[in-house]
């Protein structure tokens, strides 16, 4: 049940920005569903929807870092439940080459994330987003982040 | 259209107080308006009401704009819409942008003005970054296969059946179990007119299946579905039941022969079957099945079947269906209060549940109607009844099982008053909700028959020795403490989403809503569409409710979804992947990337290219990331785009 805590944000402590991909058919159903429950969680995530996990596109999630983000999720349908027969499994082949990636420009493992969130999981959604959203909290801001950028 | 500088006009919505009573619209869209290329903002009510369409059309056509961008709620629902009316006024729906400030702010940050309001211009600006970039692309449609799955058989799955039937076109019926009927088929009598149940289904059931259209796949479960709206490649798994099923009369002879005695499910565990059985006297298809796990081995009923029908050693069968348009009416579950000992269920002997009571009361029953009490089968006297049990209970499930618990004691209080005049009936109620028509007319019958209702939620249970039952209430009308000794508790419990809907929420991703039945696609004006295109949603899956509007669902899904088998074709989304030739080096690393084997390699040696047969390809983009020479991208879903969004999550120095 959609708990009544204020997920108020202080002025002086510091928000990350989180870029999150959802795939159309679970994920962002997800975020729909944590709308539609009010399940609230801090204002730290921009969704950016795409048709699959599969699109995920290395270079969208690099360009995040470098654009600024404290952190990445990206989420799809659960593994077996793809709208497209198997865009996630692909997503996972890319996601292990993208975590080597990620340290490899000097991020801690901590700021990517893969998810599987299906359409129905608003509360998980939600608990998704809050977890992470305090995981990039302790790790600070990036270190990549160019100056001056919010 | 495709060079012209873009004029973008964005639409702020407040949704009545859902977006802008939680966040500053106004302050959005005056954002909105310092972006590059936008010429034009405005704050409508709701923007997706006709005036606020009208607002949109009024401005393309006042500020010459060849973009939209709507900040209101999600696509998964309302795109169609904002694609149409951008259309009708002369900009391609596939510049119109959508970005959500509901479900992604005003409903997730309610208390946090500043942080949604910042984010909700933070998710404008990608979009109108987004918008700039969006390309003009055409509608196709497809073809609409004239096959119809329905997905569940009781009252709800039935009705669709017969309409879609009625109508003409084939149905596939599937039902988990060995029988067509629902949970209908167990009830004795049934509110608000009290008609004895199973005579008014059983016709139905002989209806389904005397319709030459309708195939009754029964001891049936979908497995898996591919495919989208007018082409769904269907599974179904036909479960065994360890008999051919056009040799067996289902004269019932098996089940007298067979030694093994379990628990009767039908029955709720009341009562016994066999391992080999028919499900109840009015099964439709009136066929045994014998329970594998179960049966000891002993061939008596292979020796006792005359018609030969016994076959041991059959496998399951996997199908393929192939069908236009499915309807989901999976039904749901009454609310199992065994785990938390819910008001002394599972410890005392005399606290039963209604579906219980139901199965009691009916002559066909395992009492031959005659409802007794566990402990020692003698006829209560006094019965109590508590409604609301695991409904509208902060510790179980907060929503109001739609009346029919309420309805349903009532009824049984009544029924049994009817039957027995010498008994004694309280009913513990927090509200009565008799909301449907007849529903407070039969309330009041109760209460002149003599049915007492005390409004207080029972606070403690206890058994006394001779197996009664005591129950504490508060008397809340009275403001008084009352101890009501009973013969026998039946306990109210309210409707809860089933196994089936788990299932058919990951099958066909359907969404389901906080309370875990299925979502509609709009809860008052699209009630019984879904988010995915050609599926529709019937009777309890969606949501407790009684029999009178499980059936008027069903019907309106057979409505729905005829739109789309009468007219033969569906618009689809012009989203796919598209290659362009002088990047392409043939390395042919798409080729399996694609579920859907949209490429081929053709011709040979200097003159070999990817052959793209654009029909199959249903817009995943999974073949766009495995390119590595960037021929190939996905329409509407174009790197750019998707990077101009990436990148105006940041800004420099804040505004
Ligand atoms: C104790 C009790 C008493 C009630 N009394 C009344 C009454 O007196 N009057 C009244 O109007 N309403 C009453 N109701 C409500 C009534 O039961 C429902 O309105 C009605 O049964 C809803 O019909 P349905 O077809 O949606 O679901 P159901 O009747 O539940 O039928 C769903 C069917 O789908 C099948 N199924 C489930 N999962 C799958 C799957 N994965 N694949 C294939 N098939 C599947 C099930 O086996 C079942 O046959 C009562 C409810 C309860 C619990
Ligand atoms: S299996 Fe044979 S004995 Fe059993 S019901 Fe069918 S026909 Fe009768
Ligand atoms: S986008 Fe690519 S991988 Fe997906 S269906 Fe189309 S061609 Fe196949
Ligand atoms: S559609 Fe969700 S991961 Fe493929």
């Amino acid at each position: 049940m959609a708990e009544a805590t204020a997920t108020g944000t202080t002025s002086e402590e510091w928000q990350p920005k989180i870029v999150m991909f959802c795939c159309n058919w679970c994920s962002y159903g997800g975020a729909d569903s944590a709308g539609m429950g009010r399940f609230q969680q801090p204002p730290t995530v921009r969704v950016i929807r795409v048709m699959c996990s599969g699109r995920m596109d290395p270079v969208f999630i690099l360009n995040a870092f470098l654009e600024g983000a404290d952190g990445v999720i990206f989420s799809g349908c659960h593994i077996g439940d793809c709208h497209y027969v198997n865009g996630n499994y692909k997503a996972t082949i890319k996601y292990k080459f993208l975590k080597a990636m990620v340290n490899e420009l000097g991020l801690e493992d901590e700021r990517l994330k893969l998810d599987w969130i299906s359409a129905s999981e608003g509360e998980r959604y939600a608990n998704v987003v809050t977890e992470f959203t305090e995981q990039i909290k302790k790790v600070g801001p990036s270190p990549l982040k160019p100056e001056g950028v919010v | 259209m495709e060079n012209e500088e873009p004029r973008i006009g964005v639409f702020v919505c407040e949704c009545g107080v859902n977006i802008g009573g939680y966040l500053d619209t106004q302050a959005v869209a005056d954002y909105a308006l310092t972006l590059p290329n936008v010429v034009h903002t405005k704050v409508n009510k709701f923007t997706c009401a006709d005036s606020g369409q009208a607002e949109i059309q009024a401005g393309i056509k006042e500020h010459n704009l060849n973009r939209v961008v709507v900040a209101s709620c999600t696509p998964r629902t309302h795109e169609p819409t904002f694609r149409a009316c951008c259309k009708e006024a002369g900009v391609n729906p596939y510049q119109f942008e959508f970005v959500n400030i509901r479900d992604q702010c005003s409903w997730i940050h309610m208390w946090d003005w500043e942080g949604a309001t910042a984010k909700a211009k933070d998710l404008v600006r990608m979009g109108v970054a987004r918008s700039r970039l969006l390309e003009p692309l055409d509608e196709s449609s497809v073809p609409v296969d004239q096959n119809v799955l329905v997905i569940g058989a009781g009252v709800a799955g039935m009705q669709a059946a017969i309409d879609f039937g009625d109508m003409g076109y084939n149905v596939y019926l599937v039902e988990k179990g060995p029988s067509i009927g629902g949970r209908m088929a167990r009830f004795d009598k049934v509110f608000p007119t009290n008609d004895c149940s199973i005579c008014i289904l059983g016709p139905k059931m002989v209806e389904v299946a005397r319709n030459k259209n309708i195939n009754i796949m029964s001891y049936s479960e979908v497995t898996d579905v591919d495919g989208f709206v007018g082409n769904f490649e269907v599974t179904v798994l036909h479960k065994p039941r360890y008999l051919d099923t056009d040799i067996c009369t289902g004269c019932g002879a098996c089940q007298e022969v067979c030694p093994v005695e379990l628990p009767s499910e039908f029955n709720e565990n009341f009562g016994i079957r066999k391992a080999i059985y028919i499900p109840f006297p009015q099964a439709v298809p009136m066929r045994a099945v014998l329970d594998k796990d179960n049966c000891i081995g002993c061939k008596a009923c292979e020796k006792a079947c005359e018609a030969g029908a016994i076959r041991y050693d059959q496998e399951p069968i996997y199908e393929k269906l192939k069908v236009g348009v499915i309807t989901v009416a999976v039904g749901m579950d009454a609310f199992d209060p065994l785990p938390h000992n819910n008001y002394g269920y599972g410890l005392y002997d005399n606290v039963i549940t209604t579906m219980e009571f139901e199965r009691l009361l009916n002559a066909a029953g395992p009492t031959g109607g005659h409802v007794v009490r566990p402990s020692d089968a003698v006829e209560p006297i006094t019965v109590g009844f508590i409604n609301c049990v695991g409904s509208r209970d902060v510790n179980e499930n907060i929503y109001c099982s739609g009346g029919v618990c309420c309805m349903f004691s009532i009824k049984n209080a009544q029924l049994l008053k009817e039957k027995r005049p010498e008994t004694n009936h309280y009913i513990f109620y927090m509200d009565i909700r008799s909301t449907m028509r007849g529903f407070e007319e039969a309330y009041n019958r109760a209460r002149d028959l003599g049915v007492k209702f005390i409004r207080g939620k029972p606070v403690e249970i206890t058994e006394k020795e001779n197996g009664n039952i005591v129950v504490r209430v508060e008397d809340t009308l009275k403001g008084e403490i009352v101890n009501v000794e009973l013969d026998l508790l039946v306990l109210g419990t309210g409707l809860v989403p089933n196994e089936g809907i788990s299932e058919m929420g990951s099958i066909l991703k359907l969404p389901r809503s906080a309370d875990g039945f299925l979502t509609e696609l709009h809860p008052k004006l699209a009630p019984v569409d879904t988010t995915t295109d050609g599926v529709f949603v019937a009777g309890c899956a969606a949501g407790p409710r009684d029999i009178a509007y499980a059936t008027a669902h069903g019907s309106a899904t057979a409505g729905r979804a005829t739109r789309l088998l009468s007219v033969g074709s569906a618009p689809i989304m012009g989203i796919t992947a598209r290659i362009d030739e002088d990047k392409c080096v043939v390395c042919g690393v798409c080729v399996d990337k694609c579920p859907y084997g949209v490429f081929e390699i053709v011709g040979t040696n200097g003159d070999r290219r990817i052959n793209v047969v654009e029909a199959l390809c249903k817009g995943c983009g999974t073949c766009v990331t495995a390119c590595p020479t960037g021929a190939l991208e996905q329409s509407h879903f174009k790197n750019d785009q998707v990077l101009a969004q990436v990148r105006n999550v940041f800004q420099y120095g804040g505004e």
